[in-house]
């Protein structure tokens, strides 16, 4: 439905380099990357504030690259928002409505549906200048939303909101999408698109390093960026060791003096390998499981990671593991305490350089 | 914290000095102005006449030609082009120049004989001694102040307002009356009050095209040569009596307006 093709723009300083990607009808796209990666130019291309250089944007198959702002029924909700700070709340959301030449009524009629849909009834009469994040975003929502785009553009609409106003507004979308509406949304948070997206595009500076479904790119990055995303934070340069083969699983060399198991082809090279946090057990001793690698080590750290503990071990390189606070006193975990890290081979996953 | 005490002093000084050097010619003026040259004055229909004529060709001219500079200044704002340089340098010029020299370059484009003198004649509107001619006077040495101040007001609209406005579908023109000139009004309307009156006060471009009929400043100058200081001041008094009290009503009504808005 809506098609971006090997789409370029230069600036000085940075360029947005051959990014195609397609969303269908009903889609829910989150655009994931770093601040400056060139999140933000895909939507000004893709609302018409930017001219690409090159490339093509279709929609429905319609060629609409050259198409003026105003004709292009792409709504972008801005990250700073730019509600109109001379007009109260009703006139804002009723600005996209006047230049669609409603009647009266039926404009009076569609600001409330849309007020009331966004949870903002009660600020009809209140300036922008007086609302919190979370309301004047609601707004900023209603008044695009009232355009009828056929794309929904969002920019990091949940920076900047406290976590009950973000579970909020989450909400919000979650429904926005549901009821149809195609949405492409910015952001750096891995959280937002795990919990709202149902594909992922990840640009790393300015290119298009992987798309797929959430699950899809999480669970196989195909470079050692995407895999930060992920929110595994155990990621280590390695070099695997040619003669290491043993039973079909080859032998990677972290650091100086680490080595760990996975399940691989590679026969040899540099590379990446990381493992969930999650995926790591610990012990005071060696366990006699079916997981290969048994790494002793010492704890390093302790952090508090909401319901969670999050141990950070130095085995050569430093692993952090999460365990629940049961687990957490059950091992009397603390710092300089000697302690076994277990995890199988097949939780060990190896990037290529 | 001495030195700030000192620092303090010197520049309460500074500041008191300029603002006597402001205010005492015109206090002396009106101080030295007796009750019944007052009354006198008022009663002049010369002197009524002539303020009459001042105010309204000012205003005559803010209105035509703010009409046109306020798309100049959002085009000085807004674009890029060529020589923009130079264009913002051209709209200065009438401030630089001698006022009796604007007066000779606009009589060599408005008198009888020149193609704006023939159209104006054919159209019955007199340049050279007549009110079109005060108008244009007042407006050529005025109409900076407005652009610039219009300028200044467009470009602190966040272009962003803009773009989201066209990305709700409006169009080029909506978004210029909704958003841009609405953001821009506190500096279009003090660049309004600011042409009209630097246009109330011009003499020298004025008394060039059009000494008859006689616009104040005409007239204080011809009460001034004609009979010396004490017959001028009276008018002179009550002339910036009444400038003073519409430019406080202005600003009083943009006060009002910017305490609505907000």
């Amino acid at each position: 439905m809506l098609e971006i093709d090997n789409i370029s723009v230069r600036f000085n300083s940075f360029a947005l380099r051959d990014v195609s990607f397609r969303v269908e009808q009903g889609d829910y796209l989150a655009l994931l990357g770093v601040s400056g990666a060139g999140k933000t130019v895909i939507l000004e291309v893709l609302a018409g504030l930017l001219k690409p250089h090159d490339g093509r944007i279709l929609l429905h198959g319609q060629n609409i690259t050259h198409l003026k702002i105003q004709d292009r029924h792409i709504g972008l909700v801005y990250q700073d928002l730019s509600l109109f700070p001379h007009l109260n709340v009703e006139k804002n959301i009723a600005y996209a409505l006047r230049n669609r030449k409603f009647s009266k009524k039926e404009l009076q009629s569609r600001v409330s549906q849309l007020a009331g849909q966004t949870g903002v009834p009660h600020l009809l009469k209140r300036f922008p200048g007086t609302l919190s994040g979370g309301e004047a975003q609601r707004v900023a929502l209603a008044r695009t939303l009232a355009s009828d785009p056929e794309i929904l553009l969002l920019d990091e609409p949940l920076a900047n909101l406290d976590v009950k106003l973000k579970s909020g507004l989450r909400g919000l979308l979650q429904q926005i999408n549901r009821s149809g509406k195609t949405i492409i949304h910015v952001t750096h948070e891995y959280m937002e698109v795990a919990t709202l997206a149902n594909k992922v595009a990840v640009i790393e500076n300015g290119m298009l390093a992987q798309t797929g479904t959430p699950e899809s790119v999480f669970r196989h990055p195909e470079s050692e960026f995407v895999a930060h995303f992920s929110g595994v934070k155990n990621i280590f340069p390695c070099r695997v060791d040619a003669n290491g083969t043993n039973s079909g699983l080859k032998k990677a060399i972290l650091g100086k003096a680490c080595e760990i198991q996975f399940v691989g082809k590679e026969e040899e090279g540099n590379g990446f390998v990381m493992v969930s946090q999650e995926d790591i057990i610990l012990s005071e001793g060696p366990l006699d499981t079916s997981a290969v690698n048994q790494l002793q080590g010492t704890v390093k750290e302790v952090y508090l990671s909401g319901s969670s503990m999050e141990i950070v071990v130095s085995a050569g390189v430093d692993f952090v593991v999460a365990v629940s606070r049961k687990s957490f006193e059950k091992l009397n975990i603390k710092p300089e305490k000697a302690i076994w890290l277990n995890f199988k081979a097949y939780s060990v996953k190896f990037l290529k350089s | 914290m001495l030195r700030n005490w000192k620092l303090g002093l010197v520049f309460m000084f500074l500041s008191g000095l300029i603002l006597l050097f402001i205010v005492a010619p015109l206090l002396g003026m009106f101080l030295q102005t007796t009750g019944d040259q007052y009354l006198e004055t008022i009663a002049d229909v010369e002197v009524r006449r002539s303020i009459r004529l001042t105010l309204l060709a000012s205003l005559t001219g803010t209105i035509i030609f703010g009409l046109a500079a306020i798309p100049l200044a959002y085009i000085l704002a807004r674009k890029e082009f060529p020589l923009k340089g130079l264009v913002n340098g051209l709209v200065d010029l009438p401030v630089v120049i001698p006022h009796s020299a604007a007066g000779i370059a606009l009589l060599g484009i408005v008198s009888r004989g020149t193609l704006l003198g023939k159209a104006g004649d054919a159209a019955g509107i007199q340049f050279v001694g007549g009110v079109a001619g005060i108008v244009l006077a007042m407006s050529f040495v005025s109409i900076p102040f407005l652009i610039n101040a219009a300028r200044d007001g467009f470009a602190g609209v966040p272009s962003r307002l803009e773009k989201a406005a066209l990305n709700l579908g409006a169009s080029p023109w909506r978004v210029f009356f909704t958003i841009s000139l609405p953001l821009a009004r506190r500096s279009i309307y003090t660049g309004l009050v600011m042409m009209w009156a630097r246009g109330l006060s011009e003499f020298g471009a004025v008394v060039i095209i059009a000494y008859h009929p006689m616009v104040a400043p005409v007239l204080i100058w011809e009460r001034f040569a004609s009979f010396g200081l004490a017959y001028a001041r009276p008018v002179a008094a009550v002339f910036v009596m009444v400038c003073l009290g519409v430019f406080v009503v202005m600003r009083l009504l943009s006060k009002k307006q910017i305490h609505v808005r907000n």
